[in-house]
């Protein structure tokens, strides 16, 4: 990743095959090893012949497009609200900024079923703005796909905010001045200088959050149920079938593994690489 | 089988395929057992896999039994009936295993690891949980059918749904609910913190949940009634304490304990 | 052009500021005015505060106290936005992802211009610096001397009121400066406005300003032409990077009584508070006392150190008078200077300068 600063650009040498430190090497690969290994056992035990049968069956496409569409709304909602509020911690003082962002992150270390039974209560039928919603507009977020995508960005907006901060953190401040002295009002100057020179940060914010959302279960079957074609995600899929079926339950998790993959590595390759 | 006086006993992790569950239940005897006051030899730890709905009800049994067998401590390990029969099935060093339903025990007794075959201990059937008032005035299943009202099932994969599904198909009622949730418990909140109008769940779960919930009784509930086997563990740590727990909850005693928390009597 | 509707301008044109700003134990406190054409240098060490007072007149530090006005109007409450000031800074700040075309388009589309408008603009401004050839290249693709030259285009292109440069051969390497410098002086003596710049060098100072202003610690110390500056330095620092041996005295008559001890003789009469410089190259230094020197000002001095300055010796004395002393290599060698070693060092009254403290 790039930080917008100014400097002579070289290819970075490439590090030698050879001379790898062996007190690098060695946890290195033991760190490959333990995210790969439950992969692959997750191959290994997969029920290939029942594969076929289980990706005919339209649920599971109807969760899989249930599952790109909510994780994909919250990745575009997050990047919305997730990237001004980077902004402002980064860049703004404030009193109380400090536990500003230790609440930003308060997501993270929340166990996600924690967090829908606090969306329900903030945001549920009787919540505590969600009362008024009702009441007000006749709007009820659970058991609603925009509940699910509710749910996801509230589990995966920090991830985003966490990242375009650092970014922000790292680059330049001074680019901003200079586009104040241009003539550029402090929100032009945002969108026109240093959103470009944080791109880079903000798709990495973006995937992680995007492969947060998807993955996402606790939170989203707790606020928004379990419906299919409605709130029912893959991961919901997925643990239910585990209740009686674990070779389906397999099979599923292979087809969202599949599918995020290509997702990701068709984004590394065509939008990370050119910034 | 001779036992050491200390001993620690693990029950480790199992996973039924992923990391679906994760279950340390550590008990350490830090203090010399106590002298068998009793006389009936028993001491050391029983460990009780059971399912989740019978969590008030034998942890309550879990302390008469440490009281009435003095040197002996009882741990338990509750969850649901799928993951926890998978567990054993992975080896976990259990003694008991109470299921919610003969389909769960029966992964178990297919597998011949259980002593001798499971009995039944309790029954339980569905209720209708509504908000306390009952404001809506549901009455019987076919009330649950009114727009607007929303209801929650449990999900078909666990045995709350599948005695639901049942219970609907003998009433003939069609029923389309806003969601349907990975267990009991979570169908229960789902009332409790009335984002549902009501749910199908089990009437031992209305009874916990006390005066945050109001249940309703309905016919078609007798279709589904679900029963409660238990069974000693062919390869139990400790099989004498075993026999004694499961005589225990079988016992009058046992099924007072059982009844005030809402099961039935087989 | 005023964007201050609330201001009604006074007749003055070009700058007038008295720039107070506090930081934390620092105080900058420097008066300014120029008028429409003047190219002022703020000249001073690190750390004197040149750069604040720059970002003071840019609106992006804020002014703790004193007034900033340009061409009439008061400036004090203008967002940096809405200043008529355009800022070359030290390391340029291209923004990385435009071309150079669209960097200097940026500040035109930020004040109004429409996209094509900005565009023919900028491509002006960049036919006019000589880049004509490069409005598509991105920053990175820039050599210094083009860097320099096209934020200076995008400085131009908001046809300021008020032109600031901080450093801005810097970032150069010595070649590539002399060149720059040289063009930079041209387009600064074209500029119809005010340019304020702020550099360490007094080279740099003295080739692009019409007037000094000289800042330590916050302060003016001294301000005037170059060149009244390079003749009558009032402080060390000055001094130095003028190249003059300074003092300080009470003259009478032809004579300086120096603070630091000896007497210097002058041809200047004064009487009071005085300094007297003298250049470097005006010492002259023998082995053993001169006997036939008509040099009044004659001091015992011990080398204390030696350095090569350009294609001569800088011999740095101590003893009778502390003074710097330059001469050629073979004098050096027939001295046969060392450091520790005795000299007598000879100044005529005519080579020293003396002038009012």
């Amino acid at each position: 990743m790039t930080t917008g600063r100014e400097a002579p650009r070289k290819a970075r040498p490439r590090a030698p095959g050879r001379g790898v430190p062996l007190a690098l090497l060695a946890p290195a690969l033991l760190g490959l090893a333990f995210l790969l290994v439950p992969l692959l056992a997750l191959l290994l035990r997969a029920p290939w012949r029942d594969l076929p049968e289980q990706l005919t069956s339209p649920e599971v496409w109807e969760a899989l497009r249930l599952s790109l569409l909510c994780a994909t709304t919250a990745t575009a909602l997050s990047l919305v609200v997730g990237v001004p509020l980077a902004w402002l911690l980064a860049r703004t003082d404030f009193p109380g900024r400090g536990l500003v962002r230790a609440l930003v992150t308060l997501p993270l270390v929340l166990p996600p079923v924690v967090g829908g039974v606090a969306l329900l209560l903030a945001l549920g039928r009787n919540g505590v703005v969600g009362q008024w919603l009702d009441a007000w507009f006749g709007i009820t977020l659970p058991f609603t796909t925009t509940g699910v995508v509710l749910a996801e960005t509230f589990v995966a907006m920090p991830f985003l905010v966490i990242s375009v901060e650092g970014t922000l953190r790292a680059a330049d401040p001074r680019y901003e001045e200079a586009a104040t002295t241009l003539g550029a009002s402090r929100f032009t100057a945002f969108r026109r200088v240093t959103l470009p020179l944080i791109a880079p940060g903000i798709a990495a914010g973006a995937v992680l959050a995007w492969a947060r959302a998807l993955g996402e279960f606790g939170a989203t079957i707790t606020f928004a149920g379990n419906f299919p074609g409605r709130t029912q995600t893959m991961p919901l899929a997925v643990y239910l079938a585990l209740q009686n079926d674990p070779a389906a339950a397999i099979a599923l998790s292979l087809v969202l593994l599949a599918v995020s993959i290509a997702v990701l590595a068709g984004l590394r390759d065509r939008w990370m690489r050119t910034a | 089988m001779t036992r050491s006086p200390h001993r620690t006993r693990r029950t480790a992790g199992v996973g039924a395929v992923a990391a679906v569950l994760a279950l340390s239940a550590c008990s350490t005897s830090g203090s010399e057992p106590s002298p068998d006051s009793t006389g009936d030899g028993l001491t050391g730890t029983v460990t009780v896999f059971a399912a989740a709905s019978l969590k008030e009800s034998f942890t309550t049994l879990g302390e008469r039994f440490e009281k009435e067998h003095p040197g002996t401590e009882v741990t338990f390990n509750f969850g649901g009936s799928d993951g926890l029969a998978a567990g054993i099935d992975s080896g976990a060093p259990a003694d008991v295993f109470a299921a919610a339903s003969a389909k769960t025990m029966k992964l178990v007794t297919d597998e011949g690891l259980t002593a001798g075959s499971p009995s039944t201990f309790v029954r339980n059937r569905l209720e209708i949980a509504t908000v306390p008032g009952n404001p809506h005035a549901i009455d019987s299943l076919d009330d649950l059918t009114a727009s607007g009202l929303k209801v929650v099932l449990c999900d078909e994969t666990v045995p709350c749904g599948a005695a639901a599904r049942t219970a609907l198909t003998a009433g003939g009622v069609e029923l389309e609910p806003v969601s349907y949730e990975q267990d009991v418990k979570s169908a229960l909140t789902k009332v409790r913190l009335k984002e549902a109008d009501a749910a199908l769940v089990y009437r031992t779960d209305v009874r916990a949940a006390g005066d945050k919930v109001e249940g309703v009784e309905f016919p078609e509930s007798a279709e589904a009634v679900n029963d409660y086997p238990i069974a000693r563990l062919e390869n139990a740590p400790n099989p004498s304490a075993a026999k004694a727990f499961v005589a225990l909850v079988k016992s009058a005693e046992g099924q007072k304990v059982l009844g005030e928390a809402g099961f039935l009597k087989p | 052009m005023p964007k201050n509707p609330g201001t009604v301008p006074d007749a003055a044109e070009g700058l007038d500021a008295h720039l107070v700003v506090d930081r934390g134990s620092f105080r900058l406190d420097v008066a300014l005015t120029a008028a429409p054409g003047d190219v002022v240098a703020l000249l001073g060490p690190n750390g004197a505060g040149k750069t604040t007072a720059l970002r003071a007149l840019a609106g992006l530090a804020p002014l703790g106290a004193g007034h900033l006005r340009l061409d009439g109007v008061d400036l004090r409450r203008t967002p940096p936005e809405s200043r008529p000031v355009g800022v070359v800074f030290q390391d340029y700040l291209l923004f990385p992802h435009l071309t150079a075309l669209d960097n200097v388009a940026f500040g035109p589309r930020c004040r109004g211009a429409g996209k094509t408008e900005a565009r023919a603009q900028a491509a002006e401004w960049l036919d006019r610096m000589g880049l004509a050839g490069h409005a598509g290249a991105k920053p990175r693709r820039l050599s210094g001397g083009q860097a320099q030259r096209v934020a200076l285009a995008r400085a131009l292109a908001t046809r300021p009121r008020l032109l600031l440069l901080d450093e801005p051969l810097a970032a150069l390497d010595a070649r590539t400066r002399l060149e720059v410098r040289a063009q930079l002086r041209r387009h600064l003596a074209a500029f119809e406005a005010v340019a304020v710049l702020v550099t360490h060098d007094p080279l740099d100072a003295m080739v692009l300003a019409d007037r000094l202003v000289v800042v330590e610690q916050g302060r003016i110390v001294q301000e005037g032409a170059p060149s009244d500056i390079a003749r009558h330095p009032r402080t060390e620092y000055i001094a130095q990077l003028v190249g003059l041996n300074l003092y300080r005295g009470q003259a009478d008559g032809h004579t300086v009584l120096l603070d630091a001890g000896p007497a210097v003789s002058t041809t200047e009469d004064l009487s009071g508070p005085a300094f007297v410089a003298f250049p470097p190259g005006a010492v002259t230094l023998y082995r053993d006392r001169p006997t036939g020197s008509s040099a009044r000002n004659l001091w015992r001095c011990e080398v204390a150190g030696l350095e090569t300055h350009g294609d001569q010796i800088r011999a740095e004395l101590t003893g009778g008078l502390a003074l710097a002393a330059d001469l050629t290599t073979v004098a050096a060698a027939e001295l046969d200077l060392r450091p520790g070693a005795t000299v007598w060092a000879a100044v005529k009254a005519t080579q020293t300068h003396a002038y009012p403290a």
